[in-house]
């Protein structure tokens, strides 16, 4: 736990340091998400039923955009080797990392969701659902994410590579996510698919780090 | 026991034996498959319903079968390569990817060609078919990360990693697809509620399934010896082959 809490303390006066950057990544969210309806239609009915596609979509991408540099650094200037040999587990290290991962990048998305939802001409409980979704899966994108990230770290076109990698894991949470919105739009219960989103958070948060870790030590060796 | 079976994990004894076996995997696949086609193009009947277009499911079924299942193996040598650390384990994962990626792009091709007339479209978003789309994006970010990777150690491991972190995630892509199809329409046509097949072409599907075994592995084989001679080219055993010999004099 004191692993967990540092590595996470220290991402974050890290990620905090750079404000322009994080603004950056939710601005590419925001324009990613106004793009559509330009290249669509304005028509509200037609929006409300592509909105929580699209910003799931965008979350996605713009979760993707910020993995690359999850380990970048680190394993540029060699913390990350200093943080295999340390005593502390390196999955809790790795655990820290993600979460910081998340509350930087995950955590705006949340935020800004009731505010988009309301340009894609969402009804008030499809747009708490969106963002409840969005609350329980995002932490899972990062957290998937970090393995790709590790997977892919040092290497030529890592960036193209990792989306290769990590959008087709993404498949089912995309898929839960919409669908709990699109359940309430259609006058059933979003509850199964946020239990099953729930339960996806759950077995990501116990192997994801473990997985990651292993990917660090491979990419290290 | 135990070590016997280890014996076969060094790639110098298991790259003459490959080359035994791999020929006649390959001479069994061709008269299987000559059979099973000749069955199921030949002799099997015309369907009432479908017409000669299901005649493509001797082809198509096998390779959706191969296609899964190549996966599962893929898996099981990984988690081999991450546990044992065996070279031979990782190669052989390597080896099969590119044919699970065939098998999977054989069963998406061929299955548009029997959907278009039967379905009246090349592509709908079927559970099944949008599962073994993705299917094949887990094959093509494995090989494009072995790619990516110049180290063939380091490429062994990350595989292995990538392909186990996939095989959890399988079942759950086939589900969520099934369920966020099933939660959209009804299913239009079921594959599970087709009439009871025929005999005889139920023969030849298993002749064509038999073949397509062969083949994984005639193939799989051939390619895990061209990795084992690419890998352990600085490995004094191999210059002693006599294929080897042949080549450098």
């Amino acid at each position: 736990m004191p692993a967990v809490a540092w590595a996470l303390a220290r991402d974050l006066k890290i990620s905090l340091r750079s404000k322009a950057e994080l603004g950056i990544q939710l601005l590419f969210y925001v324009i990613v998400v106004t793009l559509f309806p330009l290249a669509t239609t304005p028509e509200r009915s037609l929006l409300a039923a592509i909105g929580p596609g699209v910003l799931w979509v965008a979350a996605l991408l713009a979760s993707l955009l910020s993995l690359s540099r999850l380990f970048a650094a680190d394993h540029a200037d060699g913390t990350l080797e200093q943080m295999a040999l340390s005593p502390w587990p390196l999955p809790a290290l790795v655990s820290g990392k993600i979460a910081a991962h998340w509350l930087t990048t995950g955590l705006p998305i949340v935020l800004l969701a009731p505010l988009l939802s309301a340009q894609y001409a969402l009804e008030r409980d499809a747009m708490w659902i969106l963002t409840a979704a969005l609350l329980i899966g995002t932490p899972i994108l990062s957290l998937l994410g970090g393995i790709g990230a590790a997977l892919t770290l040092g290497l030529r076109g890592g960036g193209t590579l990792l989306a290769l990698l990590v959008l087709p894991l993404y498949v089912p949470i995309l898929i839960f996510g919409a669908g709990s919105v699109d359940a309430v739009r259609a006058g059933l219960s979003a509850g199964p698919h946020l239990s099953l989103l729930g339960a996806g958070l759950l077995v990501a948060l116990v192997g994801a780090p473990f997985a990651a870790a292993a990917a660090v030590r491979v990419a290290l060796d | 026991m135990a070590a016997h079976w280890f014996l076969y994990a060094s790639p110098a004894s298991f790259y003459p034996i490959a080359g035994r076996m791999a020929p006649w995997f390959a001479a069994a696949a061709a008269a299987l498959a000559l059979v099973g086609l000749w069955i199921g193009l030949v002799v099997a009947p015309t369907d009432a319903q479908q017409g000669d277009a299901y005649r493509i499911i001797f082809i198509h079924v096998p390779a959706a079968w191969m296609s899964m299942f190549i996966y599962l193996v893929m898996a099981f040598w990984s988690a081999l390569a991450l546990g044992y650390n065996t070279r031979l384990s990782a190669m052989m994962a390597q080896a099969l990817a590119p044919t699970g990626a065939l098998m999977t792009f054989i069963a998406l091709w061929t299955g548009a060609f029997w959907g278009r007339p039967t379905w009246g479209t090349y592509w709908a978003w079927d559970a099944r078919m949008t599962s073994e789309l993705i299917l094949l994006f887990l094959y093509l970010g494995v090989i494009a990360l072995r790619n990516g990777i110049d180290d063939p150690r380091r490429a062994d491991k990350a595989c292995s990693v990538l392909t186990l972190v996939g095989a959890v995630n399988v079942p759950i892509i086939y589900f969520s697809v099934k369920w966020w199809n099933t939660l959209h329409q009804g299913s239009t046509i079921s594959m599970t509620a087709a009439p009871k097949m025929a005999a005889i072409m139920v023969t030849a599907l298993g002749l064509m399934t038999l073949a397509t075994w062969g083949y994984a592995i005639a193939v799989a084989l051939i390619r895990v010896r061209a990795i084992i001679v690419e890998r352990e080219r600085g490995a004094s055993w191999l210059s002693h082959l006599p294929e080897v010999r042949r080549l450098v004099v």
